[in-house]
């Protein structure tokens, strides 16, 4: 049995230490936000945070997540109440098949949990892991943006407001 | 949004459901004499677009499916208004061959002017009939009636709701040819800003996708491919495999090979131990990549001359000619295929993202040795395709399976190095023009060949499902046909919309394929854009006339001119002489098809002279899709569509050698990353409030292509012809 804090929930998993952590959350917890795209860690559509870090969950064995918080786009908001980034996507409309969007969420959360005020050249280099293969990029860009804004005036600068759950 | 849970998916709705697909598909021929409007001259029968619940309830079908192009809420915006209801009470159940019309497939950005147009009318007559309904039952004249959300009103006050008058909606009424539609002045929802009903779940985490199904006792499959086309497997010892946890069974017939497991990562591990057992033999000899553009110029050839004018015109004082190319290209879904089907009761369901769910259906029944009607193909949404992927594939590989473990749902999804090897790509092409200028600049002679495969491999039949190549018992693709004109294939676009009365074009169709391929987001279109329009530009240069002026020159359709004075208007063409060093502006038009939308492209890129690299630093685009029913989704699939193109025009290349197709993943088959996109792009649509829907989806696919290689030879003075402009193509060309 392997211990996963996820989203501040411990769930006790019974699989192969060498699972990917993509496949445990998919397939063990019934959450489908972080995508299968490449096996790789060249597409980060399957991007998850973890201690803070964006990370490839499709390349991250669940072996050393012990006592590790894991943090998903289930655990930004709700489709009630949206985080801050998932609402500035909305805003923004900024998702075509949306296939990658949940990758590009939490890749994004990454930046501005430390970054409180990115710059453009930041939030690029930030998101370049990322392939989005719509075209999206200028209104994901936008979305970014207007969330980081969104985030600062929520008065705790450079931090989200949790969703209780 | 509905999650995908079995009673969503399969559940019906009110009493006045009816199974209208087992009726006579010639209803059509007894009942209207004439064509119907859009989709509904298949399917005339209005209760096959529009039903109403005794509870009010509307629940509108359409056959073409969500692909990320955001036809869902498009589709919803047109019932909403139609019917006078708010667009939040309306359920819309898409591409479904238990449910739904069958509207081919949700290609060639049709789905408005067949499907939109089918709602429309369709949504107009339901509305109509209640209305006289409620008239004679409140002893009034319809005209005098009102109707606001879902309510039939009197003058005096007295109201029925939708759900009260649906004993006059017979489940066989047809639709009829006298229409009223709505006055577009008095839109409340068409045309206005209506946010997508999918994107909420979407960033959400709700489960969106077919790759989220997860249906009771659910199992997931992996198939082992070939290393290239054509390869058998020689030898396979299997029995360590069959004991690795989770396994279920190892389906093998013939060199089709693939793993049934509980879990989805005991699939994975099982196909890559199965991968290392096998030994595979043989296969199709690989074209020369070096070669390509001899090579596909030098096989046998089914000539159509699509275009031959002749006129008396000056005499020519000048003569160019070019030659365009355009490598092999990748759909490149970040999502590879997926499928999941079940086999029960005799009866296979399967959930796919297929363009089109009944001639997927037929070609499995092929494969299957199944009857049509035991087999149901839904439209599950998958990540973007922009065209024939794996899909179709995927679900025949699912099919297959589900068909070996009866009773279990079977969930594939191909791995990314599968979907980028053996997706059918676009193909690759060569374009040659030869045209004359008069000595005031006019164009008096144009001479146009384009050379290309096929642009359609899908499933026509069981054979032109990939899986069905390596049993036992392989099924022949049906022979590739040219799409022919008005619409066209790799001659799609091959005709210039400019005036020219003295011109000939040929469609050099290659029946044989040297790589799989087959639809991919604007066909030839793509290529025969960027030929044209570079073409247009190096004919401007040589008259010595700006671009933007030399082709308004040349063009009379009065809204392909207001589009590419627009473009023009809001980039500051005229101002534009100012730009910093090394950069340069590029202007590029077309119109989809010469029939669908109509698209200009203003943009300005960077080359960056030491390395070659190109980046899209800005674009205005302007388009006319005719009545625009939602504005934003316009700017979304043109905004998106330009950059996609951006992406293709700079660094893509299908690459391959004798071992087979080696763009095995993203490093190997690079596409723009976000340090390349552009800084803006902006989108100006140009709404025609009544006019026919011309789609919107392919528009700026072609001009985009050309405005980049008329900007970087604005910035650099490199004309550059074949595809993609890598920075190591615009390295060598500017010579440092």
């Amino acid at each position: 049995m392997i211990s996963l804090i996820v989203n501040g929930t411990t769930h006790q998993v019974d699989v192969d230490p060498a699972t990917p952590l993509l496949y445990v959350l998919r397939d063990t917890l019934g959450m489908h936000g972080a995508k299968y795209g490449c096996g790789l860690g060249q597409c980060g559509a399957c991007t998850v945070m973890l201690d803070k870090q964006a990370v490839f969950s499709c390349l991250t064995p669940v072996a050393v997540l012990e006592g590790r918080q894991i943090k998903t786009i289930e655990g930004l908001g709700t489709i009630e109440h949206p985080g801050p980034l998932q609402q500035a996507f909305i805003d923004e409309q900024a998702a075509q098949c949306g296939y990658c969007i949940a990758g590009m969420i939490m890749r994004a959360q990454a930046l501005l949990e430390r970054t409180s005020s990115p710059t453009e050249a930041q939030i690029r280099a930030q998101m370049q892991p990322n392939l989005c293969r719509c075209g999206t990029h200028i209104r994901i860009l936008a979305a970014i943006r207007l969330a980081a804004d969104t985030m600062r005036q929520a008065a705790i600068p450079g931090r989200v407001q949790e969703v209780s759950r | 949004m509905n999650a995908l849970s079995r009673r969503g998916l399969l559940g019906t709705g009110g009493a006045l459901v009816v199974a209208f697909s087992t009726r006579p598909v010639f209803a059509q021929a007894e009942h209207a004499p004439t064509k119907l409007p859009g989709s509904l001259s298949v399917q005339p029968h209005l209760s096959g677009w529009v039903q109403v619940a005794p509870d009010g309830a509307v629940t509108v079908f359409t056959g073409k499916a969500e692909l990320g192009q955001g036809i869902r809420t498009a589709l919803i915006q047109i019932a909403a208004e139609q019917l006078y209801l708010a667009p939040g009470v309306i359920s819309l159940v898409t591409a479904d061959t238990g449910r739904t019309a069958d509207e081919g497939y949700t290609a060639g950005s049709h789905s408005m002017q067949d499907s939109g147009t089918a709602i429309m009318h369709a949504a107009a007559q339901v509305r109509a009939i209640l209305l006289q309904e409620a008239a004679s039952r409140l002893g009034v004249d319809a005209g005098a009636l009102s109707t606001t959300n879902g309510r039939v009103q009197a003058a005096d006050g007295r109201s029925l709701g939708y759900g009260e008058l649906v004993g006059s909606l017979s489940p066989d009424q047809v639709a009829s040819q006298t229409i009223a539609l709505k006055d577009p002045a008095t839109y409340t929802v068409m045309g206005k800003k209506m946010p997508r009903v999918d994107i909420p779940g979407k960033v959400t985490g709700a489960a969106a996708y077919v790759q989220d199904m997860r249906l009771p006792g659910m199992v997931h499959a992996r198939a082992v491919r070939p290393p290239r086309y054509g390869a058998t497997l020689a030898k396979l010892d299997s029995s360590k495999i069959e004991t690795m946890p989770g396994v279920i069974k190892i389906v093998r017939d013939g060199s089709y090979l693939a793993v049934i497991a509980e879990g989805e990562w005991q699939a994975i591990t099982a196909m890559r131990a199965l991968q290392d057992a096998a030994v595979w033999t043989g296969g199709q000899p690989m074209p020369d990549q070096a070669k390509i553009f001899e090579t596909i110029q030098s096989l046998p050839v089914q000539d159509s001359v699509i275009l031959d004018r002749k006129a008396e015109m000056a005499p020519a004082v000048h003569t160019l000619k070019a030659r365009y190319l355009r490598p092999y290209g990748m759909h490149g879904s970040i999502g590879p295929s997926c499928a999941v089907a079940q086999l029960q009761d005799g009866v296979m369901t399967v959930w796919t993202h297929t363009q089109g769910v009944y001639p997927d259906r037929a070609a499995l029944a092929e494969l299957l040795q199944m009857p049509p009607q035991a087999i149901r193909c839904i439209h599950t949404e998958g990540s973007g395709c922009y065209g024939h992927n794996g899909a179709d594939d995927a679900a025949a590989d699912a099919a297959l399976l589900a068909q070996a473990l009866p009773g279990r749902p079977v969930r594939v999804q191909w791995m990314r190095e599968q979907e980028n090897t053996w997706e059918p790509f676009t193909p690759a092409i060569v374009a040659e023009v030869q045209a004359s200028l008069s000595a005031d600049g006019t164009i008096v002679d144009w001479q146009y060949g384009v050379w290309s495969n096929t642009h359609n491999m899908r499933p026509g039949n069981g054979g032109r499902l990939m899986p069905s190549w390596a049993r036992a018992n392989p099924l022949k693709p049906s022979p590739p046909m040219p799409i022919p004109q008005p619409e066209g294939g790799g001659d799609r676009n091959g005709i210039p919309l400019y005036d020219l009365p003295t011109a000939h074009v040929v469609s050099h169709f290659v029946p044989d394929m040297p790589l799989r391929v087959s639809a991919m987001r604007g066909l030839g279109a793509y290529t025969n854009v960027f030929a044209i329009e570079s073409f247009m530009d190096e004919l401007a240069a040589a008259a010595g006339i700006d671009p933007v002026v030399f082709r308004l020159k040349h063009l009379t359709d009065a809204r392909a001119r207001d589009v590419v004075q627009r473009a023009a208007q809001e980039f500051g063409w005229d101002k534009a002489a100012s730009l910093p060093a090394g950069h340069g502006r590029g202007f590029a038009f077309a119109r989809y098809k010469n029939l669908g939308a109509y698209a200009a492209v203003a943009l300005e890129v960077a080359v960056e002279h030491e390395t070659g690299r190109v980046r899209v630093v800005r674009a205005q685009c302007a388009v006319d899709s005719g009545q625009a029913v939602s504005v934003d989704g316009i700017r979304n699939q043109i905004q998106g569509g330009l950059v996609q193109s951006s992406s293709w025009t700079l660094y893509e290349a299908v690459t391959y050698d004798a071992t087979g197709i080696t763009s095995r993943d993203w490093s190997s088959y690079p596409i723009l990353r976000f340090p390349a996109a552009p800084d803006s792009v902006e989108v100006h649509v140009i709404n025609r409030p009544g006019m026919p829907f011309l789609g919107t989806g392919e528009a700026t696919q072609g001009p985009t292509s050309a405005a980049i290689a008329n900007a970087v030879m604005d910035a650099a003075k490199v004309r550059i012809r074949e595809l993609p402009l890598s920075q190591e193509r615009v390295k060598a060309a500017i010579g440092v």
